[in-house]
């Protein structure tokens, strides 16, 4: 199946004809009610939250969250879906037409927590010529991360399309100061939910989720860090250095190519000038 | 648009960010609107230390609703009080004004840049126009 992301922006994907399909679709309201579930016990709140939906859509999660006590404010980019959830009635939270790689328009500390189902992977793509991914995921994770209160936790269902823009979307994170973690549901096989999950100021995260039911904790840090070592070793050489000079003759002699045969002198500084 | 969202709201232009007029975010031809919502003295306990009360009696001026809004926020303690100890009453009657009244038709006007945030239906609209992002 196509990914809708690769078609077209989300504000004219979800047109109305998509938004009705989406939101009276028996299968994805499943889906989404478990996906919010799931977020909900990752965010373990302990009392009535004030929450932000981002991606809010036609308020499918959001009724949840209403359901469990808590008020809700919900974000979304395509009017369809918005007006499909003023419609429906159980749709109790304040809505908003925004951009989420715009940022977010919240003074600092103003929510407890936020969820965000199926939504973020669409920053990934970048519509205009004039803005990035990247610009795009710092300014959201920024906004998010301002907004949260300190203490927060934020859980984010996504879809990534690939290995690199699952990274992409966690680096961003990391770097707007979240402390972050994958979480994945039915990992490895076609119905996989992947999960970010990020803490405001809490600092490491695998403690804290690590108690939870079902989950698994892959710590990506000590392979990474293998893997800064390994990388250091194969041959990420300085540009200009000694053994950067060596290898690319080296290289250049395999191709059959005329190098100067090496010496002491290969690769050493010039004397200094008069 | 609740009156409690409106206290978190300000404006989503990068150079209104640091500001002080920014916020809070002005009301202009605002159309008003009871909805019911499940009282949860809990959450109002919870959100109370949160809200800025200045911005509040402010924005509840523009609407004309001043005399709903207490002289102080009952959230917060003062060095005289060890235990906050809101009357249910008084929960009640916050519950009310922050939750319950909306705005459905108007604007939300940044006081740094003037830009004009329109609300339709209770939807607020904050997109912004390329050249401001």
């Amino acid at each position: 199946m196509s990914r809708p992301e690769d078609l077209l922006p989300p504000d004219l994907y979800y047109n109305d004809t998509e938004s009705a399909k989406y939101t009276t679709s028996s299968r994805i309201q499943a889906i989404q009610a478990s996906m919010t579930n799931r977020a909900l016990d990752l965010l373990d709140l302990d009392r009535p939250s004030f929450i932000l939906d981002i991606g809010c859509g036609s308020g499918l999660s959001g009724e949840i969250l209403t359901e469990d006590g808590h008020i809700w404010v919900g974000m979304d980019i395509s009017p369809s879906m918005l007006d499909i959830a003023l419609q429906r009635e159980d749709v109790e939270g304040d809505l908003f037409l925004a951009d989420m790689g715009q940022g977010i328009p919240f003074r600092p500390g103003t929510f407890d927590a936020a969820i965000s189902i199926s939504a973020i992977q669409w920053l990934c793509n970048a519509e205009t010529s004039d803005v990035s991914p990247e610009g795009r995921l710092r300014r959201f994770f920024d906004g998010l991360y301002a907004s949260l209160r300190r203490g927060a936790r934020a859980v984010c269902q996504f879809y990534p399309k690939n290995e690199q823009q699952r990274t992409m979307i966690s680096q961003a994170a990391v770097r707007a100061g979240f402390g972050a973690g994958i979480l994945e549901d039915d990992g490895g096989t076609k119905n996989v939910k992947t999960y970010l999950v990020l803490s405001v100021g809490g600092g490491d995260i695998t403690g804290t989720v690590s108690k939870m039911e079902g989950v698994d904790i892959e710590d990506g840090r000590r392979l990474r860090e293998a893997m800064h070592r390994g990388g250091k070793k194969k041959g990420d050489d300085v540009k200009g250095s000694k053994q950067w000079i060596m290898k690319k003759k080296e290289k250049m002699r395999n191709k059959g190519k005329i190098v100067k045969s090496d010496s002491k002198y290969s690769g050493r500084r010039r004397g200094p000038k008069f | 648009m609740k009156l409690l969202t409106t206290n978190f709201l300000t404006c989503a232009v990068k150079t209104c960010k640091t500001s002080p007029l920014s916020f809070p975010l002005h009301f202009k031809d605002a159309t008003l609107e009871r909805t019911e919502i499940d009282y949860n003295p809990l959450f109002i306990r919870n959100v109370l230390p949160r809200v800025n009360w200045d911005a509040l009696t402010t924005t509840a001026t523009e609407l004309g609703l001043q005399s709903l809004v207490p002289a102080r926020n009952p959230g917060t303690r003062t060095e005289t009080e060890t235990e906050t100890d809101i009357k249910d009453e008084e929960l009640r009657k916050l519950h009310n004004l922050l939750l319950e009244t909306g705005v459905v038709e108007g604007k939300l006007v940044c006081g740094n840049c003037g830009f004009e945030y329109p609300i339709k239906e209770g939807v607020g609209n904050f997109l912004l126009p390329a050249h401001l992002v």
